[in-house]
């Protein structure tokens, strides 16, 4: 350090010890920033280890999936072509370090190896067994299994129900449901209170309580075998979505339904070009769940659709498939992918609207 | 306070008043068609046929019995059976069904984290999987040969590692883990709620010089109480009616050594395999008043653990 004016230099040493504590500070900040970060990906990792699994299987020969100690990745065993045979390419451990070599000559204690980038060189004698060798593994996706599948799950069909129960399904809910919130939401009814209380309740109702009778009506009525068991009672709102939307329309000011109905607007006029135009984010939201909500559900499509394999969606296709292909993963894995797929893309592009709903049905309790 | 009575004073309200309320009870209207038609007429139905020997294919007269589904109970070792499978699984799944989403969130909303939105999208997404896509994903990493998490166990060290869904204790966790996808929406509830807590308290507790776990302990739980107590009563209506992933997995038939008859999957079958209607409708019932009984035990404890603030309208 240079010689300055006393004052001078103490003022910098000050400030050197405070820049160097800060500098220690953010360090340590920056430490466990990195600890958090790598836990949290760590974490993740493991969460969505499944996923990265079934996908592998899936583009994976039924060879390579029976076979133990194969890549995880999808791979075929790697061969070279000499003289019109193929050879089967090993690692071999040599004294120069482990070569890809192709088993020219088979031999109890000694084999004959070829270097596949010349093979016209003599063999490579090695001493041992050649069966202990590791075989060499080239990455060969297949999309075999994915034709597969589509024939025998009947895919096309399969997906066309899943997305007609669900859009169907999803009209119902966003009609009913609106209708409802928006009854709670904004009118003074004797006994409102009560009434919401009643809705509430019905989110703590064990579904089978109310199963025998439904179900043996549906039997009475010729709805089994059809798609109305699960169409219908959507056009009748459920607790949840009527939830949601109320606690959004109870957010939009009630001045401005007061100024529409000065001007001589109705209560569904006001609900169409006041409340709906502000609370679009929650009825996407509210549509969205709908919708994934059909591809999730299993129970109501089976009992009522078990007679016709033709009408089910794709949740209880995917079982039926592993009850029947459960010995060769790499089709189930293939169908489960082939599920999976569309409601992960839909996420991906709505998520802000999903994750707006999540908070709303669930904080606001 | 509101009550049935208060439905009937429409009646003598003022005209203006009155037109108000009709146009919201016929927009609420079709709910409560619905709500009669779907869930209060097919409950009583239910309660009904419990003290019937009703049946799809009536093949004896219907004819009243009394009590005898309730007796049958009490001499039917598969539903005792049942109801042990049921609170087995209960006690593991509750606890890590709340701790779990809990933990993940604590994780997502710490300051130190990078790239949060990122974390908390992609712990969401699989949310989305329908459960029976979820079942085989989790399953091919359970497979005691060639699943991930027994290898990675092996290379451990593990000597002998469990058979999860074919070992009738290890069953549990493992359907424990089939369900983990299901947690995305836990998790984001429990972070919105997090950041809800205001910083105050947080600054508060620093300068009382309290730690991490202090500070978990005396401000963060009590501030979540709310939450833990919404996921505490949806998670014990959820688990008391858990069948469909076993239902998947085994066919129904409660492999291993009936390790999986939950309580739901034996009413399902009594109804639909056995065609035993009235005994069915008797095991809904009980289902019922038993989750009921908990639910309103828990709102009643609520008092002394679940900390509201502000009005709790």
């Amino acid at each position: 350090m240079q010689a300055k004016p006393l004052n001078e230099t103490q003022r910098a040493a000050a400030s050197d010890v405070s820049t160097s504590a800060r500098a220690k500070r953010s360090l340590r900040e920056n430490g466990k920033s990195l600890t958090i970060t790598f836990v949290a990906i760590a974490l993740l990792a493991a969460f969505l280890s499944p996923l990265l699994r079934i996908t592998m299987n899936s583009f994976k020969t039924a060879n390579q999936v029976a076979e133990y100690g194969t890549p995880l990745y999808p791979a075929k065993p790697r061969v070279v072509e000499y003289q019109g045979k193929e050879y089967d390419i090993y690692k071999v451990p040599l004294a120069e370090g482990v070569r890809e070599l192709a088993l020219y000559k088979k031999g109890r204690a000694t084999s004959e190896f070829l270097d596949p980038a010349n093979l016209d060189a003599p063999p490579i004698v090695w001493e041992g067994a050649w069966r202990s060798l590791d075989r060499a593994w080239e990455f060969a996706p297949t999309l075999s299994n994915y034709q597969q599948v589509w024939d025998l799950l009947d895919y096309p069909r399969l997906m066309f129900n899943t997305i007609a129960i669900a859009i169907i399904g999803t009209i119902g809910t966003l009609f009913s449901n609106t209708l409802v919130a928006y009854g709670f939401a904004r009118f003074r009814i004797p006994g409102k209170q009560f009434l919401f209380t009643i809705l509430i309740a019905t989110i703590f109702l064990p579904a089978a309580v109310t199963l025998i009778p439904t179900y043996t009506i549906f039997v009475k009525i010729g709805w089994i075998g059809t798609w109305l068991p699960l169409l219908v009672p959507t056009f009748f709102a459920n607790a949840y979505d009527v939830f949601l939307l109320r606690q959004f329309f109870l957010t939009i000011p009630r001045e401005m339904d007061e100024a529409a109905m000065i001007d001589g607007a109705g209560p569904l006029r006001i609900l169409r070009s006041v409340i709906l135009p502000q609370a679009w984010p929650v009825v996407i939201a509210v549509g969205i769940f709908h919708f994934v909500y059909t591809w999730n559900d299993y129970f109501g499509p089976l009992i009522y659709l078990s007679t016709r394999p033709d009408l089910q969606p794709i949740a209880v296709g995917l079982a039926r498939f592993n009850s029947i292909y459960g010995n060769k993963p790499e089709l189930v894995q293939a169908g489960t992918i082939m599920t999976l797929i569309l409601p992960v893309i839909i996420f991906i592009f709505t998520q802000k609207y999903f994750m707006q709903g999540v908070v709303i049905t669930g904080v606001e309790k | 306070m509101s009550s049935f009575k208060e439905l009937f004073t429409i009646f003598q309200l003022q005209p203006n008043a009155r037109r108000e309320a009709l146009y919201g009870l016929s927009f609420i209207g079709l709910w409560i068609v619905g709500f009669l038609l779907f869930t209060l007429f097919p409950m009583i139905a239910t309660l009904a046929f419990t003290f019937t020997n009703i049946n799809l294919a009536q093949e004896t007269p219907l004819q009243f019995v009394g009590l005898q589904n309730y007796l049958a109970m009490f001499n039917d070792s598969q539903l005792r059976n049942a109801i042990g499978v049921t609170f087995k699984y209960a006690l593991i799944a509750l606890p890590i069904g709340l701790a779990l989403p809990l933990g993940v969130a604590l994780l997502l909303n710490s300051k130190h984290l990078r790239a949060k939105s990122f974390f908390s999208i992609m712990f969401y997404l699989p949310y989305v999987i329908p459960f029976v896509a979820g079942i085989f994903a989790w399953g091919s990493l359970l497979n005691p040969e060639s699943g991930w998490i027994n290898q990675t166990l092996e290379a451990l060290g593990v000597q002998n590692p469990p058979g999860w869904l074919n070992d009738p204790t290890w069953v549990y966790p493992s359907l424990v883990i089939l369900g983990l996808w299901g947690i995305g929406g836990a998790v984001i509830i429990n972070l919105a709620s997090l950041q809800g807590i205001p910083t105050e308290l947080y600054d508060a507790a620093k300068v009382d010089g309290a730690g991490w776990w202090a500070t978990l302990w005396n401000v963060t739980l009590p501030m979540m109480s709310p939450v833990i107590f919404y996921s505490l009563v949806l998670g014990i209506v959820g688990v008391f009616q858990y069948f469909l992933v076993p239902l998947v997995i085994t066919d129904g038939t409660g492999r291993p050594d009936g390790a999986t008859m939950f309580f739901n999957l034996y009413l399902y079958k009594t109804f639909f395999t056995f065609q035993n209607m009235s005994y069915g409708a008797a095991q809904a019932w009980v289902l019922f008043l038993l989750i009921l009984a908990l639910t309103i035990f828990l709102f009643w404890s609520s008092k002394y653990w679940v900390h509201y603030t502000g009005d709790t309208r």
